[in-house]
């Protein structure tokens, strides 16, 4: 099981769920280029400058980790990347978890984002205010020591660093993005988890998700907030588990 | 709550808020009601936190606030903008933390104004983004200006083939003043130049192109390498203040398969011959630095280059990089010119093994250039990276 985050955080949004299934299976957790203790010297802006250059990145990992039944967990835009290397390389992939995705985060005629052009311009505001204080000092001491485990604590501490231009342009690439037309593509048992009551990724996202994809599984988590994994774990792992079992 | 408790929460000079872990708010302060412009009934029981903010932080909020509230169990100052009813915006800035209360697990916030600072912030935004852009700017300046330093069209020689390796100090940034030339005075008959201004930055960098442009002019008039010399270094003296430079001059005739070279050096390192056998030696006849003295003295030394003989041109940087307390010297570069049984491959050697002696970042410019005589016939084209 490959488990990837989301936009805004790293690896570490997996804790609470990704042990959970480390007795049946392989866990696989990994962070982005840019988020976390990535090495920031392998980011490339044009080819991060769409989805697929990160669902590359997904198909880099299986080929790595040589195997080819892969099951792939993936977070808010991470769905969206776990769908496209499914849909280029189906070989590799058995099964796709999507915990609140959304193929289009902009309101469109007949659809309901739940953003408009607008709030992504706010969004990235609001990064860049926040980003003042963060870690641009702190990237460099982490990427540097990429090889050095033991440097847990201080990763711990650096949870939800990343650097700010490329987290601007993952923002931009992510809330920017318009998958709705790839869906019907995507031939790999799917699961989408959605959640009651999500800002970032409404109920009509998850419902555009489920009525593209061929073939989907379906489940409403009665919590609130986009990252159920964290914040209602129990209930993640229980409709993963019912899914992959 | 008992009463001094009470008067604590209400009356506390920031906005506190309980909300329950799903982010419905189940406390409010009076002065958090003041900044939201809002009456406890609206807000209790009733709203989320979250909803009281723009779009743009309610995302940020949702992807990052609150996942790192959940794993630290705490956040500590982050920028957020409240909405007021009328549509208004109150900039202000936000720590929460995750703790149980009355048997309860609950998000405690506390909620500040934060108008100057945010203000203020903007304002160091905005300076650190024009920051980045001068730097982007002085930085695309510097690599223009440096690509003037060496040839722009490697040229095509008949029988001769020439490899060179330039790489500006530092991360590329700074501006040095290295420099190589290669141009052709007559059918068949070349001149070849390398060498180091004095100096870093704009003023080097001006100098630089004074020299290259002034030496192939000069060329065109003088016959003999210390010639070219004598009025370069009379043209860096009449311009007055410290215009310094380091040349070697190689004047390259074809006669049959082979070269007749003339080499004149001011103040620079003496180029290394070598012949095919592998046999090394310098050549040239060491001179004064270039725009120095009123009185200089070049001399021009001939030698004979046979096929798959080859002459090294190099600057400091190569011989004076550092590791610690070592220098790099002339003995280690001797031995990869003489060793190395492809002369075209002496640059690209050569920069390598600088840079593993002293590390990724160069302390100065290099610059390394071998002309190899070879067969007649059509030449490989100049090999070159900077």
């Amino acid at each position: 099981m490959l488990f990837a985050h989301g936009f805004g955080c790293d690896q570490n949004m997996w804790q609470r769920v990704a042990p959970a299934f480390a007795k049946d299976f392989r866990v696989v957790t990994f962070d982005y280029v840019g988020a976390g203790a990535a090495d920031l010297s392998s980011y490339d802006p044009e080819r991060y400058s769409t989805l697929a250059g990160y669902a590359g990145d997904v198909i880099d990992i299986v080929e790595a980790l040589g195997v080819g039944d892969v099951i792939f967990v993936g977070h808010s835009v991470s769905a969206m990347i776990g769908a496209l290397a499914c849909i280029e390389r189906p070989d590799l992939f058995a099964q796709l978890v999507m915990v609140g995705p959304s193929a289009r985060y902009i309101d469109d005629v007949d659809y309901v984002g739940g953003f408009s052009e607008a709030d992504i311009d706010q969004l990235l505001e609001s990064m860049a205010s926040n980003y003042l204080g963060w870690s641009r000092a702190m990237a460099p001491a982490i990427a540097a020591n990429p090889d050095r485990p033991e440097l847990g604590g201080e990763l711990t501490e650096s949870f939800c660093r990343t650097d700010p231009d490329i987290a601007r342009q993952f923002a931009e690439v992510t809330f920017r993005s318009d998958n709705r037309g790839d869906l019907h593509r995507l031939k790999t048992p799917t699961l989408v988890i959605q959640v009651r009551d999500d800002i970032i990724a409404p109920q009509s996202a998850g419902e555009l998700v489920r009525d593209e994809v061929p073939d989907v599984a379906y489940v409403l988590l009665d919590t609130s907030g986009h990252c159920p994994h964290l914040t209602a774990p129990d209930e993640t792992i229980a409709a993963i588990a019912s899914f992959v079992s | 709550m008992p009463r001094d408790a009470l008067d604590l929460f209400e009356n506390a000079p920031c906005g506190y808020v309980e909300q329950d872990p799903d982010g419905t708010i189940i406390a409010a302060n009076a002065q958090f009601l003041r900044l939201v412009a809002r009456g406890a009934d609206d807000v209790v029981g009733k709203s989320r936190f979250a909803s009281f903010l723009t779009v743009g932080d309610r995302m940020f909020h949702e992807t990052h606030f609150r996942p790192a509230l959940q794993m630290h169990g705490e956040v500590h100052e982050i920028a957020f903008e409240l909405v007021r009813p009328d549509g208004s915006t109150v900039p202000v800035l936000v720590s929460s933390n995750l703790g149980d209360s009355a048997d309860r697990s609950v998000i405690r916030t506390i909620v500040f104004e934060a108008r100057e600072r945010r203000s203020y912030e903007q304002e160091l935004l905005v300076a650190r983004q024009e920051a980045e852009r001068a730097e982007a700017r002085s930085s695309e300046l510097a690599h223009t200006l440096q690509q003037t330093f060496i040839p722009p069209a490697p040229p095509i020689i008949d029988g001769l083939e020439v490899a060179a390796e330039y790489r500006p100090a530092g991360d590329g940034s700074e501006v040095g003043g290295d420099f190589y030339d290669i141009f052709q005075i007559g059918g068949n008959e070349w001149v070849i130049v390398l060498g180091d201004v004095v100096g870093k930055g704009v003023e080097a960098a001006a100098l630089t192109t004074f020299v290259t442009h002034a030496l192939r002019a000069i060329a065109m008039q003088t016959d003999a390498p210390s010639a070219m010399l004598t009025v370069l270094n009379r043209a860096l003296t009449g311009a007055g203040r410290d215009r310094f430079c380091t040349v070697a001059v190689l004047r390259l005739l074809r006669e049959g398969d082979r070269w007749l070279g003339t080499v004149s050096v001011g103040g620079h390192p003496l180029p290394i011959l070598r012949h095919r056998d592998g046999s090394v030696r310098e050549v040239g006849t060491a001179g004064s630095l270039v725009g120095a003295l009123d009185a200089p003295t070049f001399v021009d030394d001939r030698f004979v280059m046979e096929p798959g003989d080859s002459i090294t041109m190099f600057t400091d940087g190569v011989t004076e990089a550092r590791h610690g307390p070592d220098w790099y010297g002339d003995q280690r570069l001797t031995r990869i010119v003489a060793e190395t049984p492809d002369s075209r491959d002496v640059p690209r050697r050569v920069l390598l093994d600088v840079m593993q002696f002293q590390g990724p970042s160069a302390r100065d410019d290099i610059a390394v250039l071998s002309a190899i005589a070879g067969p007649n016939g059509p030449a490989r084209r100049l090999r070159t990276s900077s």
